[in-house]
């Protein structure tokens, strides 16, 4: 095995020791759409409200200096753990804003250049002009720049996928070509579960000046990532999907690329002067962090990820392959079931999502609900991905460092229970 | 809770065998309504037989409760005056924000009591009342609107 002591982390995690569903133990195998929180992490939390809770980033008595090197303290940590400098982590509200923020730093720079203000020509989008997603895209990866081209007359374009759920790159130079101002991929699909050669599309991104952004959500919490060698520009993911609080998010930037970015949400921390009638802008990451920050959300993430590299992200890594693979053999050994998404663990996360012949997904997921399995059903937010492979919804399996082998066996038997209950044969 | 009680023998068997599903070749009203957070999807068309009863036809594509409801829809305001489909429609929508509490009346609402379980499932209570938001929304597109003030419903 892979050198987890699962019993041991289970007890780390509290709400993992409660019942549902009439006194069943919960089995939570849900972690794709949050993960629960270890003690660390809610201890973290209520040490700073009981100890040295202030506005972070003003003032100037004690209890707002403690405040804001908790702060600050936590953005070191975040960033050591993904292989970056703290000045090149953004806290925000969530990986959905960070997007947002990556995508209005375009439409923005568009519109302060048609009245006069100097930007960086990368980021001004025209018609003519490309923007390069793929059809895997979580919708918070894809909406936004939806409305960036409808609001700048750019092109969506996207990579198509394969039966088996990889990216179709045998028209990539087409895709991207010089008038292609933005590539933004998806890591690790939250629905597929593939992972992507995201360095090869940076590379192919930078290669015709276009600006690389990476949706990182589902592969920091599950793999050791190191955001620098991926090569891109724009890193996004959030928190509460890697054992942190919600309420934070998280973008990493080049220093460079962050110099030129016009800010998103605008206001208190982030400037540098105000007049009446104009402002200049502090320095990256306080450009982008305007007004009072989370600073317990920080902190609590800050003992997320201290408590994933005490456990160690190769171990955690390790210890997921083994479950997904013992999953899909498990999943596929049943009459009547479909994997959406890559059917061996080779270049592939535990984003485990299936059909069964006969059953709605909804309905599968209420059987293993019924028998204190949390999954998730549904489109998972990508919608484009379901349509693609012909199916209205799926439900999800995603386990996490927490799950043991019992735990993916009980929700085999939940699957044969369902085909039993609703009368399907199997 | 058990798994019958929410899913009772009435709602599998409209599930499997779904009652007047297809649609109608002269709607007067058509909505197409969609649960956006589970993709469930259903296309609701109402028209007017020749004694102002309704004609209901319908299509759509989700789980099991979704699905039934619309069926047992079908076989509850087929063929009624407005007022009273209306009645029924609004029966329903009372027992589905019952948290499982009502006793539904079978003379109003016939194989639709059989829902009464599913009322204590928050999150499939927007499934089964999906089609019965369409319906209304039919309604209106075609101008089928009741005749009866609101008190005397």
């Amino acid at each position: 095995m892979s050198g987890i002591d699962v019993a041991r982390i289970k007890s780390d995690f509290p709400i993992l020791s409660r019942t549902v569903r009439d006194d069943q133990p919960l089995i939570y195998l849900d972690s794709g759409a949050t993960s629960q929180k270890p003690y660390a992490v809610l201890d973290a939390e209520r040490a700073f409200y009981e100890t040295s809770n202030a506005a972070a980033h003003r003032g100037a008595h004690q209890l707002a200096e403690e405040a804001t090197a908790a702060y600050e303290l936590a953005r070191a940590q975040i960033a050591a753990f993904v292989g970056a400098k703290s000045e090149n982590i953004i806290f925000t509200k969530n990986a959905t804003e960070s997007l947002n923020l990556a995508a209005y730093a375009f439409s923005n720079a568009t519109a302060l250049a048609q009245w006069g203000t100097a930007v960086d020509p990368r980021f001004q989008l025209q018609p003519g002009d490309n923007v390069v997603v793929t059809e895997m895209e979580h919708h918070a990866n894809l909406v936004p720049w939806q409305e960036l081209c409808a609001k700048t007359g750019a092109t969506l374009r996207w990579i198509s996928l394969t039966d088996d759920g990889r990216l179709d790159l045998s028209n990539l130079g087409e895709l991207i070509d010089s008038s292609t101002k933005v590539v933004s991929v998806v890591h690790q699909s939250n629905i597929l579960g593939t992972i992507n050669p995201v360095a090869k599309l940076m590379a192919a991104a930078h290669s015709v000046g276009a600006i690389g952004v990476i949706d990182a959500c589902q592969s920091i919490p599950h793999q050791g990532v190191d955001v620098v060698e991926l090569g891109a520009d724009l890193v996004a993911w959030g928190g509460h999907k890697m054992l942190g609080p919600t309420g934070i998010g998280l973008l990493y930037g080049t220093a460079e690329i962050l110099d030129a970015m016009p800010p998103f949400l605008t206001g208190g921390s982030m400037i540098e002067m105000v007049t009446m009638e104009r402002s200049t802008y502090a320095s990256a990451p306080q450009k982008f962090e305007a007004g009072v920050p989370m600073v317990a959300q920080a902190v609590g993430l800050g003992a997320a990820v201290s408590y994933l590299t005490g456990i160690g992200m190769n171990a955690i890594a390790e210890h997921e392959h083994q479950l997904t693979s013992h999953a899909l053999n498990g999943l596929m050994a049943i009459p009547g079931v479909r994997i959406i998404g890559p059917t061996t663990g080779i270049d592939r996360g535990g984003a485990i999502s299936f059909v069964v012949a006969g059953i709605h997904p909804h309905d599968v997921g209420q059987v293993l609900d019924n028998l204190g399995i949390a999954v998730r059903v549904g489109h998972h937010c990508a919608w484009p991905t379901c349509r693609r492979y012909g199916v209205p919804a799926t439900t999800r399996i995603t386990p996490y460092l927490y799950n043991s082998q019992s735990d993916i066996d009980a929700a085999i038997a939940g699957v044969r229970e369902a085909q039993r209950f609703f009368q399907v044969a199997s | 809770m058990s798994l019958e009680s929410l899913y009772q023998e009435i709602i599998l068997d409209h599930y499997k065998n779904p009652r007047g599903r297809g649609l109608l070749e002269a709607p007067l009203g058509t909505a197409f309504h969609i649960n956006p957070t589970c993709g469930d999807e259903i296309n609701m068309q109402v028209a007017s037989d020749a004694d102002g009863g309704l004609l209901i036809g319908y299509e759509g594509t989700g789980c099991s409760i979704s699905q039934a409801s619309a069926s047992v829809l079908y076989e509850l305001v087929q063929g009624l005056p407005v007022d009273e489909a209306e009645k029924i429609r609004l029966a329903f929508v009372e027992l589905m924000h019952s948290q499982g509490h009502a006793e539904p009346d079978e003379e109003v609402l016939g194989d639709g009591v059989a829902f009464v379980g599913v009322a204590k499932y928050p999150a499939r209570i927007k499934c089964a009342l999906l089609a019965w938001m369409a319906l209304q929304d039919a309604e209106i597109k075609a101008d089928l609107v009741m005749t009866a003030p609101l008190d005397e419903r």
